[in-house]
């Protein structure tokens, strides 16, 4: 041992080394994780891959739409929105912020990391608030400005077709994207630290997001009409179309909606990790 | 100072560890002894908080782990398997678990120095070896340089200049006044480095015992005489408490008495002796014997069997 063997009245027969003082915090646990985060090389590449397909699919898909444009059929430019196609890689970069939101808890539990960081911070919550925090940071920075980058970026390359940020609409659905990623990552979190197995927290949120609406559809319309709207992906998605679909809910109602499912699944993850073993 | 107190886990209709009692003390190491499956993590796992007793309480230092400020300062422990991201570093390992609780990067370059991975310590731990796993798991166990370490099967995976480093930290550590709990399937490792032993088997309690008054105490010792005159001293030693077996012509084997009554009587009656040899029992068989004579402890024999042979697994 390091420390200098010495003989007092009180306490330990042996001087500690120097370990510093102090107890556990919700913000010690926050640089904590913030440490896991940026020294995985993996979360980095993720981030990187949401990033690029956030910016990159709506780019190529402006510069193809403007080089094409005098071959596109009639149906395709009456469904042409300049903001939609700039924003297209939402698609992409949902399934990376998505993914690396379930990995951050999984990875941990697939590891036995898990198992130091619990005994490390053995009231546990402040291990799930603070890995909130650290990612929730990370995508709302990163995808608001890649939401911005995309959409600035394709209205060059959209050239003639492009539409500005004083547009109606155009604003929200620029900040929207940005929103709706954060909480596509969030639900990540969530799932993860509901499932704690990497196969099953990546199906499970997906399956909400994207399978769900899809298994809708076998439903008589006049359910669908009532139901398909509450779903989380379809009310979030609501405030990601310049022109509104009175199917849907109200723009940022519908945020609102998808931000609820976030805290119940968040709420739900908390309930569990309290109450399992690790 | 970890105190059990009828400690219990039960997963769904199994119990894993039944109604375990018992204490272990700072300034010396104790073992934690039993065959694969007999509930030493589960137990180890309760003590550091992960998992939840279903019945009985076990604290640290007056403590339930969970309710210190600081657990990392107070309680180093190595959990079963390794319990590290194997896409990270070493360093950056320690440096995560530090921050928790603002332990200094000093003090984790310090202990990276102290387990021999300092010059290993930004690789990733994907590519260590099982021993470099278990000094980078010892290396968190010590991070917060805690009076109390729990540490489930530390030599596994440890080539034998490992496993006597491993031994003398330990020790070493315990002499500091430290509480050092080990668990091992393996007999023989723990005679060697454990002053205490408690063992289990099928998640009951079956000793918890000093380990040098289990084997001084075996009537399992034998006393090895080479002497010409064996048939005489054979005649001379014999009685009720005494067995006398005999390889060669020359040689006595003695069970119930010491090399000092066998050498006094010797002399006493003119018989020349050549060899005395005391041999203490093994730790497995001064165990075997314990645990069969005692009633005390409610042991099958079954139980102690599967100790044994499990101390054959590697």
């Amino acid at each position: 041992m390091t420390a200098v063997q010495e003989m007092s009245d009180s306490g330990p027969a042996y001087t500690r080394a120097s370990t510093g003082s102090g107890e556990v915090t919700q913000w010690r646990t926050i640089r904590a994780e913030w440490v896991k985060f940026r020294t995985l090389w993996s979360s980095v590449l993720v981030m990187v891959i949401a990033v690029l397909g956030m910016i990159g699919v709506g780019l190529v898909a402006s510069y193809f739409i403007n080089a094409d444009w005098g071959h596109l059929r009639a149906r395709q430019i009456a469904r042409f929105n300049p903001v939609v196609t700039s924003l297209d890689g939402y698609n992409m970069a949902q399934l990376a912020i998505g993914t690396l939101g379930v990995l951050l808890v999984t990875g941990e539990y697939s590891t036995g990391l898990i198992r130091a960081t619990m005994a490390a911070v053995p009231a546990r919550l402040p291990v799930l608030w603070a890995k909130l925090t650290v990612y929730t940071g990370i995508t709302f920075v990163l995808m608001m400005v890649s939401s911005f980058v995309a959409f600035l970026g394709g209205q060059v390359l959209l050239g003639s077709h492009s539409t500005t940020l004083d547009a109606p609409g155009v604003l929200r659905v620029v900040v929207a994207t940005g929103v709706y990623l954060t909480l596509v990552g969030m639900l990540g979190v969530a799932f993860g630290a509901l499932i704690r197995n990497t196969a099953g927290g990546i199906a499970a949120l997906f399956g909400v997001l994207l399978v769900l609406p899809a298994i809708m559809e076998v439903l008589p319309s006049t359910w669908q009409d009532v139901i398909a709207k509450y779903l989380p992906s379809n009310a979030g998605q609501a405030a990601l179309s310049v022109t509104l679909d009175p199917a849907m809910l109200a723009p940022w109602v519908g945020m609102a909606v998808f931000a609820v499912y976030v805290v119940i699944g968040m709420v739900a993850a908390a309930v569990l990790l309290k109450r399992r073993d690790v | 100072m970890i105190e059990a107190q009828g400690l219990t886990k039960r997963y769904g209709g199994k119990t894993a560890v039944s109604d375990l009692t018992f204490d272990v003390r700072p300034g010396i190491v104790t073992g934690f002894l039993g065959p694969n499956g007999a509930g030493k993590s589960t137990t180890m796992r309760m003590i550091v908080g992960l998992d939840t007793p279903s019945a009985g309480t076990v604290t640290v230092n007056g403590k339930p782990y969970a309710e210190h400020r600081a657990p990392l300062r107070e309680v180093g422990a190595l959990l079963e398997a390794r319990s590290i991201h194997t896409g990270r570093s070493a360093r950056n390992h320690l440096l995560a678990l530090a921050a928790t609780t603002g332990i200094p990067v000093r003090r984790v370059d310090e202990v990276l120095e102290l387990v021999g991975l300092a010059e290993v310590a930004g690789k990733r731990v994907r590519g260590f070896s099982l021993g470099m796993g278990q000094r980078l798991g010892i290396a968190s166990a010590l991070l917060g340089d805690p009076h109390t370490l729990v540490l489930d099967e530390p030599v596994n995976g440890l080539d034998p200049e490992g496993i006597l480093w491993i031994r003398t930290l330990l020790r070493s550590l315990a002499a500091e006044g430290r509480t050092v709990f080990v668990s091992s399937h393996l007999m023989s490792e723990m005679a060697l480095t454990a002053e205490q032993v408690i063992i289990i088997g099928k998640g009951r309690l079956l000793a918890d015992v000093d380990v040098s008054e289990v084997i001084t105490g075996s009537s399992r010792n034998v006393v090895k005489v080479r002497t010409p005159k064996a048939a005489e001293l054979r005649e001379l030693l014999a009685r009720p408490a005494v067995t006398i077996a005999s390889s060669a012509a020359d040689r006595l084997e003695v069970t119930g008495l010491s090399s000092d009554e066998i050498g006094t009587a010797a002399l006493e009656h003119g018989i020349p002796v050549f060899e005395l040899t005391p041999v203490l029992a093994s730790l497995e068989e001064a165990f075997m014997e314990l645990t069969r004579d005692s009633v005390e402890f409610g042991i099958t024999a079954p139980a102690m069997e599967s100790v044994e042979s499990a101390g054959g697994q590697r």
